[in-house]
């Protein structure tokens, strides 16, 4: 047999050319890596929790909650803590691999999907002893598709329009409870030479609060439901009148939005050169003056058309079992402590920024706008969950955020290819 | 005149062996790592799939491309922008990366500081990046628009945020990296340009610049290829910069930022992302093609 050295070092190097070719596919692989932990059995008091809270002072308040759990069954938590955004890019292969019995997840559309698909263990037997703890909003909020309890809440944080005391009472303005008073306000303050509504959204999603709240007010809480999971089309004038409702508002939302992060309008906000910021109540993160922290109200978006202000936007985050921690009791047992008054006190203990959900949860330590959030929440006949919770992740991510930006910038919207795009993609689902 | 029969070597049967795994091994790697997945992502081009089972897989036929090039409205800006960072790389940020080698290369002092500033971001990580040109293009405190005297006015530019000027804050990130690559490349090619070329020339009576354009900058033809596929397939990598800035959204759409959003992570789409991955790919295609021929086709006339 011969061998010509060139023609050997050719093909390699041809090989090695085609290799270049093939990078661009690579991409697609990616996801396929499965979370892996110790399987709890069922009855040996041993169970495994999946958890996102990554960030440290999250991540102390579930270990707070764990140890209270252990202590008090006598049971043993494996712990395992992803980072929050591995975590919600890697559930499709986290739940089909081995995932861990109990895991944190949300309320709404991305919990009914998993749950639809089976993926899920229903604990409607939890319910049953927790259920006396939750108002109707919340209960409806952990209903899977098909009827059954899927989710124990833990904590909420409300969306709304958060301003500075002071500085409203220095101008004179008072709370809007209608969009008209909304509208006569914001241009008071235009006319004394400030951003009336505060707004940023180079990251593409707070504007969707903005959508909700205005979708909400206009064709109600179920209909804001109904489109999201695309049971309802996007080319009708429902549609369109949440966007024309919304023109009316835009000379009044800051004209920098799109270039600066929530973060930077919160700056904005405390330094009273916005009037007021439609936000998650996490906005009181950015003030680290305690006399500007203690200066921040709230007031819930004003009523437009139906339903007053009924509905109100507070993504709940909680625990949910896969379908494999459905047969582990200690894990059943561990979403049942999660939903008491005394586990959710213990979570509070260590991470204050958020709402715990459950009645009868201790709110002497609540600060006054802490209190004035979970009365909005508690006071609520309906709890949206927020577009990219209640939507399918890529109708928002690929869909929404385009379209709310290009929105933004000059005031159009094209609901005819909203609805074409969201029929192919909720059809791929 | 007779043939001259081909010189004939034999290999042992080690020399075989030796040959064979060191073929195949680096196939196998490639077809696992390269060819497989290129290949399922074109097959998934074609379904609809929702990631999880794998018998939700369904056929589509072409209806993802359809939905790419009529229903997404991010595709042709995306194409557009595309277009417009190869022109811009080749018409600013190359001859530019060109002008640094050559000025480089006269032996100046601190020859090798320069190399090192310019060389510098291209080795930077993604992070570092996004860091430093925040600094420079932020619209209240950023340094741009201090030193145009408008910072924290009404009238500061929005670098950033503003989609008519975004796209060109962009590129002249990529060129501050691009050109440094260039560099580099070209102060390697002129190292190994023979000096007695220069030399005749001069003596022919060649000025500098008619000594650079007709004779040194022919003879690194094999750079000037390097550098024509290298610039065209940054323009189709580009895709850091703009990831860093917004995620590749609001007037800083590319190909790569696409596939990125509609594969990986939430936003999952596979048939859409493969469909935009694949069409990347026959693009790119083209490129490589075209540097195998020449190559190889150079090869062959000499072998």
């Amino acid at each position: 047999m011969t061998i010509s050295p060139t023609l050997d070092r050719r093909t390699l190097l041809k090989t090695l050319g085609i290799g270049a070719v093939g990078v661009a596919g690579i991409p697609l692989l990616s996801a396929c890596t499965g979370g892996s932990g110790p399987a709890g059995g069922s009855g040996s008091k041993t169970m495994t929790f999946g958890s996102s809270a990554s960030d440290d002072v999250p991540k102390r308040a579930y270990q707070a909650v764990v140890d209270a759990f252990q202590k008090k069954e006598g049971a043993t938590v494996t712990v395992n803590t992803v980072s929050h955004n591995d975590f919600q890019n890697k559930i499709n292969s986290y739940l089909q691999g081995s995932p861990d019995d109990a895991f944190t997840w949300f309320a709404g559309y991305r919990m009914q999907y998993y749950a639809g698909k089976g993926l899920l263990a229903p604990v409607d037997d939890v319910w049953k002893q927790i259920g006396g703890n939750f108002s109707d909003a919340l209960k409806k909020a952990s209903t899977g598709p098909d009827g059954k309890m899927y989710f124990v809440p833990n904590y909420n944080y409300p969306w709304g329009f958060f301003y500075r005391k002071s500085f409203w009472a220095q101008k004179g303005y008072t709370v809007p409870t209608t969009f008209d008073e909304l509208k006569t306000l914001a241009a008071k303050m235009k006319a004394d030479g400030i951003i009336p509504i505060g707004f940023a959204d180079k990251d593409g999603w707070p504007a969707m609060g903005t959508f909700d709240y205005i979708n909400m007010r206009l064709n109600g809480y179920q209909f804001h439901v109904d489109l999201c999971a695309h049971k309802e089309s996007w080319n009708q004038p429902k549609v369109q009148a949440v966007f024309d409702t919304w023109k009316a508002l835009l000379p009044y939302q800051d004209p920098g939005a799109l270039g600066q992060t929530w973060q930077d309008a919160a700056q904005l906000l405390g330094q009273k050169k916005t009037g007021m910021y439609l936000l998650g109540s996490f906005v009181t993160q950015q003030f680290t003056d305690k006399a500007t922290l203690d200066d921040i109200d709230f007031f819930p978006f004003p009523a437009i058309a139906v339903e007053g202000q009924d509905s109100i936007e507070a993504p709940i985050d909680g625990l949910l079992l896969s379908k494999k921690g459905g047969d582990s009791q200690v894990a059943k047992d561990f979403l049942q402590f999660m939903g008491t008054p005394e586990a959710q006190n213990t979570y509070y203990s260590v991470d204050t920024s958020n709402i715990a959900t459950a009645k009868g949860a201790d709110t002497s330590k609540f600060s006054p706008l802490n209190k004035k959030c979970a009365d909005a929440i508690a006071n609520a006949k309906n709890i949206s969950q927020f577009f990219d919770r209640d939507a399918l992740p890529a109708m928002a991510n690929n869909v929404m955020i385009p379209a709310l930006q290009s929105f933004i910038k000059d005031g159009t919207v094209d609901i005819k290819n909203l609805e074409s795009q969201a029929a192919t993609l909720y059809a791929a689902q | 005149m007779p043939t001259i029969p081909r010189k004939v070597r034999r290999l042992s049967k080690r020399d075989r062996l030796v040959l064979t795994v060191m073929v195949a091994i680096p196939t196998l790697i490639q077809l696992v790592f390269v060819w497989l997945p290129t290949l399922f992502s074109i097959g998934l081009s074609f379904t609809r799939w929702n990631g999880l089972d794998l018998t939700d897989i369904r056929p589509a036929g072409a209806s993802n491309y359809q939905f790419v090039a009529q229903e997404y409205p991010p595709f042709w800006p995306a194409v557009q922008h595309n277009v417009l960072w190869l022109v811009f790389l080749a018409v600013v940020a190359t001859p530019l990366g060109l002008l640094l080698a050559v000025l480089l290369d006269q032996n100046i002092r601190g020859s090798r500081l320069y190399q090192s500033i310019f060389f510098a971001p291209v080795m930077l990580s993604l992070a570092l990046v996004g860091v430093i040109w925040q600094l420079f293009y932020q619209r209240d405190h950023g340094l741009l628009n201090f030193l145009l005297g408008t910072a924290g006015q009404p009238s500061a530019v929005d670098w950033f945020g503003d989609s008519n000027v975004n796209i060109w804050a962009a590129l002249v990130a990529a060129t501050w990296r691009h050109a440094g690559y260039v560099m580099l490349l070209y102060l390697a090619g002129l190292k190994g340009v023979d000096p007695s070329l220069k030399e005749a020339a001069a003596l022919d009576g060649a000025n500098a610049g008619q000594t650079f354009f007709r004779v040194v900058f022919p003879a690194m033809r094999p750079i000037n290829i390097v550098i024509v596929v290298i610039t065209i397939i940054e323009s189709l990598r580009a895709f850091d910069i703009v990831y860093v800035i917004n995620r590749g959204t609001n007037g800083l759409e590319l190909i790569s930022a696409l596939v990125i959003q509609n594969l990986v992570g939430e936003g999952q789409v596979i048939g859409v992302g493969s469909a935009l991955a694949t069409i990347l790919l026959v693009i790119s295609l083209v490129p490589i093609v075209f540097y195998l021929t020449r190559t190889f086709g150079k090869e062959a006339k000499e072998s």
